[in-house]
């Protein structure tokens, strides 16, 4: 099997790490080894959080190496900036609209990348990029924390699983009272690429 | 898929470890909760009060005849030294084992030190493992290596492990009694009293070399032979790496880093043309394998700072002229220049929150320690001018004041930090007449390591309605005369409080009350600001406070940007409202009465 590597970047709060925990289970699942790896900051709400995603034969190393990945799910513009760097040209990235400002910028101090910087960058690195607006989709259908979902939702139309086994991994890492949601989370995600 | 922490926490169950004690410090804080919560009904875990607490309590666990595990953070192992020392002189009467989880990188730790070191200081057998499987596999093979050889054993994780998830296939719990017997009377092996100590000493070295015997032939280590070119020595996560940029090379992967293998490296080194040893932070491995008379490259290449991440081994390797320059894969854009750095940042709703503005207001010296109140030290507040590990903050007050600093200083520290190493520092400054103000933040919980109990929290990793210990008559039991304690978020009573104590002379305590804002989960109506009450005074950004930003909104007089309170981040803690010069910040329903 080839490998695939991604990264998932966003800010403390936004779910990421389950998302990428359900990503390399779905790799599990799909018959990959897999293996993944977090760098989150303090306990305190608002950190940078980035995550290793790697499928292979056999992964060896839990941590990717700079313009080799070959996705990038980015849940905040900022952050997908940061892992701009682990991209190829072969790349696909996929990425959130929603901004969560840092401090810095809030504070007046530093000035937050505008949506025309943003898109350069990115496009610079790949051709493949998508942008949605995974957040203002979860917000429609209840809850701003259902974002994770509805990324992996639209992310899972560009990986070759079936959809079964994302639902499956998805389904089983939700509250119960949650599945609903969850699942209405996950098809709005498809919708964002499949409608575009 | 477990998590290094999660499979040393599955590995102490099937090792059939019965007590499993430690000190919340990043990353290793989740091998315990997994524990108390995966399998709490084997293993009787507890978070102890500091890691040296925990250290004894496992080995009077093991001495009494049940398998133990201890935890720490790399620099919760100086705490944790003392004693480790007397219990390799003492050996156990069941498997105990120390897990260290280090920190190279420094994501959240005041040093960069190689827990490594304390093996050959206390002479004791050290396991690193590289991934998930190992880290649970470890674990029980550890158990059965500390019986076999009567000794405590050391497991060594690095961030990298501990937090890094990966497949593990799950074995059975060993068997072990329900009941111990009574206490093994053996004075000449548990009391460490010079007479009987000095006859262990040659126990300890002896054991020592039947040791490294055992490593020579051990599972830990193994030899992965490909092109005999280049042989790498490498051992712990590093392998992972050393293994993902040197797919062909012939690599001697060290599970067991000390005492060393010396005939399997001979051998080794004997049958590649350069070897090249490969670690993170210190030359642990090098200094003793240069010592075997074998000529390695090490260090004189790959630096002993930050994480030596794949990215870097690759480019030190290709520089160094060990390895061919990989020309099919190139990063399609640089970093991105100056990207809008995002600090971590007291949260909305923080107790601390008005401590570190009146500190910053009153600009008196503080002497700063180990938890979110360190964030006092970034701006807005630059409120901690010192910080070094957990608890030294009233010692290095008390030096403040025994030097002759003329102004009155402070201290800052935590409820859980002052369990922790606070007390005896406390103690030394009501015995020896100091003077300077203690402030005690009791915010309910050990915060910054994920929300942990303590002594002072009225649950603990058992469950709720344990006995928790009050400040207030302890610190009077302790001999401190000035006690005051106040709302922290009430910021008159806190000013009014610092205040009373820096007249104070002598030694004295503010308790600055307030739960953290995880544990209260009690969010009130977010405030608003009124814009055309705010003169764009900039008082409520001193505060730090996520919720508070810039509005687009200016004062017309000074171009300056008003404030405006983010709804969903804002906890209603009411502190900016306190500050606020004009009244121009209120609770939501509050402006609505004005209005009409």
């Amino acid at each position: 099997m080839k490998k695939i590597d991604f990264l998932v970047a966003g800010v403390g709060g936004q779910g990421t790490i389950l998302a990428s925990d359900i990503l390399a289970e779905v790799g599990m699942k799909a018959g990959y080894d897999a293996k993944k790896s977090d760098v989150l900051g303090l306990a305190v709400r608002g950190g940078s959080v980035l995550s290793h995603v790697r499928w292979g034969t056999k992964v060896a190393s839990p941590v990717n190496r700079k313009g080799r990945i070959d996705y990038l799910l980015g849940f905040e513009p900022l952050e997908a900036l940061r892992g701009a760097e682990f991209l190829q040209p072969q790349s696909s990235a996929l990425v959130n609209m929603q901004q969560v400002p840092p401090v810095s910028v809030s504070s007046g101090e530093e000035h937050y990348p505008t949506r025309k910087e943003i898109e350069q960058v990115l496009e610079a690195a790949t051709e493949k990029v998508w942008f949605v607006e995974a957040t203002r989709e979860a917000v429609r259908l209840g809850s701003s924390k259902v974002t994770n979902v509805v990324m992996l939702g639209a992310f899972s139309t560009l990986l070759e699983v079936p959809v079964e086994v994302w639902e499956e991994v998805i389904l089983s890492r939700v509250p119960p009272k949650h599945v609903q949601l969850n699942r209405a989370a996950f098809t709005a995600g498809r919708e964002l690429i499949q409608g575009a | 898929m477990l998590s290094g922490n999660e499979a040393i926490a599955r590995g102490a169950y099937e090792a059939g470890i019965q007590v499993a004690t430690g000190y919340p410090g990043t990353p290793s804080s989740e091998i315990l909760e997994t524990v108390s919560r995966q399998y709490g009904k084997a293993i009787y875990a507890e978070w102890s009060t500091n890691e040296k607490v925990a250290m004894d309590a496992a080995a009077g666990a093991a001495y009494s005849g049940r398998r133990s595990m201890v935890t720490t953070k790399e620099v919760g192992m100086n705490v944790l030294a003392d004693s480790l020392m007397y219990t390799v002189y003492t050996g156990i009467e069941a498997g105990l084992i120390v897990v260290t989880a280090d920190d190279p990188g420094m994501f959240s730790s005041q040093s960069e030190q190689d827990n490594r070191w304390y093996a050959r200081l206390a002479k004791l057998p050290l396991l690193e493992p590289a991934d998930s499987q190992e880290a649970k596999d470890f674990v029980v093979q550890g158990i059965s290596l500390s019986e076999s050889f009567d000794t405590p054993v050391l497991l060594r994780t690095t961030m990298r492990v501990s937090h890094s998830k990966s497949v593990v296939s799950l074995g059975k719990r060993a068997e072990v009694p329900d009941k111990v017997g009574p206490f093994v009377r053996n004075q000449e092996k548990y009391v460490c009293t010079a007479m009987w100590a000095k006859k262990r000493h040659p126990v300890v070295e002896q054991r020592l070399r039947e040791l490294a015997q055992y490593a020579e032939s051990s599972p830990f280590n193994r030899i992965e032979w490909g092109e005999r070119s280049l042989g790498i020595i490498t051992s712990g996560i590093t392998y992972t790496y050393a293994r993902e940029v040197f797919p062909t090379a012939s690599i001697l992967k060290l599970g067991m880093s000390f005492p060393l293998s010396k005939r399997l490296i001979h051998s080794f080194a004997g049958q590649v043309k350069k070897v090249v040893v490969i670690e993170e932070l210190d030359p642990f491995l090098e200094e003793q394998i240069r010592a075997m008379q074998i000529e390695v490259v090490g260090k004189d290449v790959f630096p002993p700072c930050d994480e030596l991440l794949p990215d870097k081994i690759y480019t030190i390797a290709v520089n160094a002229g060990f390895l061919n320059e990989d020309k099919g894969t190139k990063p399609a854009v640089p970093s991105p220049t100056v990207l809008p750095p995002r600090s971590p940042v007291l949260c909305p709703g923080c107790p601390h929150r008005s401590t570190f503005y009146l500190l910053n207001k009153l600009k008196v010296p503080v002497a700063g320690d180990i938890g979110c109140y360190n964030l006092g030290c970034l701006p807005p507040f630059n409120a901690q001018h010192t910080m070094g590990c957990m608890g030294a903050s009233i010692g290095v007050l008390h030096g403040m004041a025994i030097a002759g600093v003329p102004e009155r200083a402070v201290a800052t520290i935590g409820d859980s930090t002052f369990f922790h190493s606070g007390m005896p520092a406390l103690a030394n400054m009501v015995h020896n007449q100091s003077r300077g103000v203690v402030i005690l933040m009791d915010n309910g919980t050990t915060a910054m390591t994920g929300h942990q109990d303590n002594p002072g929290t009225a649950w603990s990793l058992h469950g709720k309605g344990v006995p928790h210990i009050e400040f207030k008559p302890l610190l009077h039991a302790m001999g401190v005369e000035k006690v005051v304690e106040v709302n922290a978020f009430d910021v008159a009573e806190v000013e009014a409080g610092l205040k009373e104590c820096l007249e104070y002379d002598g030694p004295s305590v503010l308790i600055t009350k307030g739960l953290c804002v995880f544990i209260s989960r009690d969010p009130q109506p977010s405030h608003i600001v009124d814009t055309d009450t705010c003169v764009a005074c900039g008082e409520c950004f001193k505060l730090g406070c996520p919720a508070i930003v810039k509005s687009d909104e200016h004062n017309r007089k000074t171009a300056k940007a008003k404030a405006s309170i983010d709804p969903i981040l804002c906890t209603g803690c009411d502190i900016c409202r306190q500050v606020c010069p004009t009244g121009a910040i209120h609770p939501p329903m509050q402006t609505e009465r004005s209005k009409t």
